[in-house]
């Protein structure tokens, strides 16, 4: 069948093995032309198989790659105009700042000169033409993460692919690159595959985002829709802090689920094709939609009673027990304490759910 | 918890042990060193400085038979230290870059199994080895023997530097639209560089002072400065010998510096 030629990268039934161990099992998705891509998920789970398979560094056992239509999978990797930046940077140690990031010019066939030219053009780029004499180790690791940015989008590749380019940089330093990644990638208008096990970092940058478990896609879709439309139990649990409900549905019509959880309490959300009347299944609700109340205020209030408050900066995180039923995490915006959303422990309370706050996810 | 002195220097004797093994490494050294400047025709009686044994070396009666012997030491050093550098080189390659295969552990043996066994039964079986296909005994049979007893000698040092050398940067190169033939010559090979030159001289200077083999598998009218050196011993100790070995202890001086210098200037970091 042939590709699109404007899907920068299809994976097709991709399937890698080792000898017995089987570490990407059969992975299909569809990368769109000048999408800011993550893959996403816990070490293990494939994800940077799957990146290096799309560079040329393992083979395929089975199944196809395409790059803008074009079959790739049995290509050398030198071969393919896709380029990478690597987690330790692997910039050269004996060439100069100049020189690491022309390498790929010149391999392509420019002349010294010309390579050189446009290296320095990139290095102004990403602010670092003061440093083009110098050697990598004489920078940090900051700059370092800039000029291996640099080398990789000089050839101006179709695709650039990103290996957990951002985790040796300390906390503050990785916001500021997660920015200017973004920038990077509007200006330029390549396609960037983002490979990471930060999920925040996933949400705060992607288009969008393929989450993965064990060898497996687990979801794939918009940040917006991984958060509050999670598919199942992992994604749910992984991207972001979440309350997972053991609940029985009692009855589905209209789009709306009727459940229960354990204690008798009731709950009500939207419903999800394949999952019926009589299903035990786990329900998701984030933090920030719940709330506390003195009083009942909405038809899903469950009595309880606060456990714990902590003070997370920005937020609150409240412990409540139900009576007769789990424990929930409550989140509180800080600038609601004036309107005495947040209760002191011990106080008998309602814990209260938005309409649709409530998602039930498949196992 | 209590402070225990871990300093070397605290424990007794620590001053006297190594003042003795000093003493006994280098005082024939530097006795040799002195009595070449000696102006005696004795090797025992110092009767003031002179470099008349120098100038014996290279114009006395035995000087043209030191000049032939230097000739077949130093070429013979440095055809052997190239090939065995080159040898050695490909085997770090494939034993460090070839992934898990099979037998690996059994290559790295034999590989370096040479340099634990003794060297009178490499000598001895070399021999053997050359009488039994045929080999005339000669500068060729000296030749083959160096290269291959100095492959052990040049892959330790190329090997160690090989290992510190992570895979991601050849596999940038890669990336970077280089071939498998550019990214080793323009990535790794410059990267290896310290490691293959201490490689060269490490196999150069093993070569130059073999006596054991060489004196085995050298062919009669052939010698290189070891065997030259032993055979005018055999007639008595004369200076011209001592001025010899200070001018070899000197080239084995500049090599080691030299190996030194440049392991240490790491270019990976």
């Amino acid at each position: 069948m042939p590709g699109n030629k404007t899907d920068a990268i299809d994976v097709r039934n991709a399937v890698k093995r080792y000898g017995d161990f089987t570490a990407l099992k059969r992975i299909s998705l569809t990368i769109k032309d000048n999408e800011f891509f993550t893959l996403l998920g816990p070490s293990g789970c494939g994800k940077t198989t799957l990146l290096r398979m799309i560079a040329g560094f393992e083979d395929v056992t089975e199944g196809e790659i395409l790059l803008y239509g074009d079959e790739i999978e049995s290509l050398p990797p030198h071969q393919r105009p896709v380029n990478t930046v690597f987690q330790n940077y692997a910039l050269f140690p004996h060439l100069t700042i100049l020189d690491n990031v022309a390498f790929g010019l010149e391999m392509r066939g420019k002349s010294k000169a010309a390579a050189r030219k446009r290296a320095g053009e990139m290095l102004e780029l990403v602010q670092l033409s003061q440093f083009a004499a110098r050697k990598p180790s004489q920078l940090s690791g900051g700059q370092q993460q800039r000029v291996a940015l640099a080398r990789a989008l000089a050839p101006q590749p179709k695709v650039l692919l990103l290996d957990e380019p951002l985790s040796a940089l300390d906390l503050k330093l990785r916001k500021a690159m997660q920015l200017e990644l973004k920038h990077l990638q509007r200006e330029t208008g390549i396609t960037f595959i983002f490979v990471t096990h930060d999920q925040e970092e996933a949400l705060t940058m992607s288009d969008r985002i393929a989450v993965m478990s064990a060898g497996e896609m687990q979801q794939l879709g918009t940040p917006t829709e991984i958060y509050e439309q999670p598919r199942n139990m992992f994604v749910a649990d992984f991207i972001g802090e979440t309350n997972l409900l053991e609940v029985s549905v009692d009855q589905v019509m209209n789009g709306r689920a009727l459940c229960h959880l354990g204690g008798g309490h009731a709950l009500t959300c939207n419903s999800v094709e394949g999952i019926g009347e009589g299903a035990k299944v786990h329900m998701s609700v984030r933090p920030e939609r719940l709330f506390m109340s003195d009083v009942p205020v909405e038809t899903e209030s469950l009595k309880g009673r606060v456990a714990e408050n902590i003070f997370v900066g920005t937020d609150i995180s409240t412990l409540v027990d139900l009576a007769e039923g789990p424990q929930f995490i409550v989140r509180t915006s800080n600038s609601d304490r004036g309107n005495k959303r947040i209760f002191e422990p011990g106080s008998e309370i309602f814990v209260n759910m938005e309409l649709g706050a409530g998602r039930l996810l498949m196992d | 918890m209590a402070h225990v002195n871990d300093n070397i220097k605290a424990y007794k004797g620590f001053r006297s042990v190594t003042l003795l093994c000093l003493v006994v490494l280098y005082a024939p050294l530097v006795i040799v060193t002195i009595y070449s400047f000696n102006a005696s025709q004795s090797i025992t009686n110092w009767e003031g400085i002179s470099l008349r044994w120098y100038a014996d070396v290279f114009t006395g009666p035995e000087s043209e038979k030191f000049k032939v012997a230097a000739f077949n030491s130093f070429t013979i050093a440095i055809i052997a230290a190239t090939c065995s550098t080159a040898i050695a080189t490909l085997a770090a390659t494939a034993m460090v870059r070839g992934g898990n295969f099979k037998l690996r552990t059994v290559s790295f043996g034999l590989i370096s199994l040479p340099l634990m066994v003794p060297e009178i039964v490499t000598a001895v079986a070399t021999l053997i080895f050359f009488n039994s296909i045929g080999f005339t005994r000669g500068y060729m049979t000296i030749l083959v023997a160096h290269i291959a007893f100095c492959i052990p000698f040049a892959y330790l040092p190329i090997s160690a530097r090989m290992q510190g050398i992570e895979d991601s940067f050849e596999q940038a190169a890669m990336d970077l639209y280089a071939t498998r033939r550019q990214a080793f010559t323009k990535i790794l090979m410059p990267l290896m560089a310290p490691g293959i030159i201490s490689g060269f001289l490490l196999a150069f200077i093993v070569s130059l002072d073999d006596f054991i083999i060489t004196n085995f598998v050298k062919g009669a009218g052939i010698e290189t400065l070891p065997t030259a050196i032993f055979g005018s011993v055999k007639q008595g100790i004369k200076p011209n010998i001592m001025a010899i070995s200070t001018m070899l202890l000197s080239v084995s001086i500049v090599m080691v510096t030299i190996s030194y210098f440049v392991s240490k200037s790491d270019n990976t970091k």
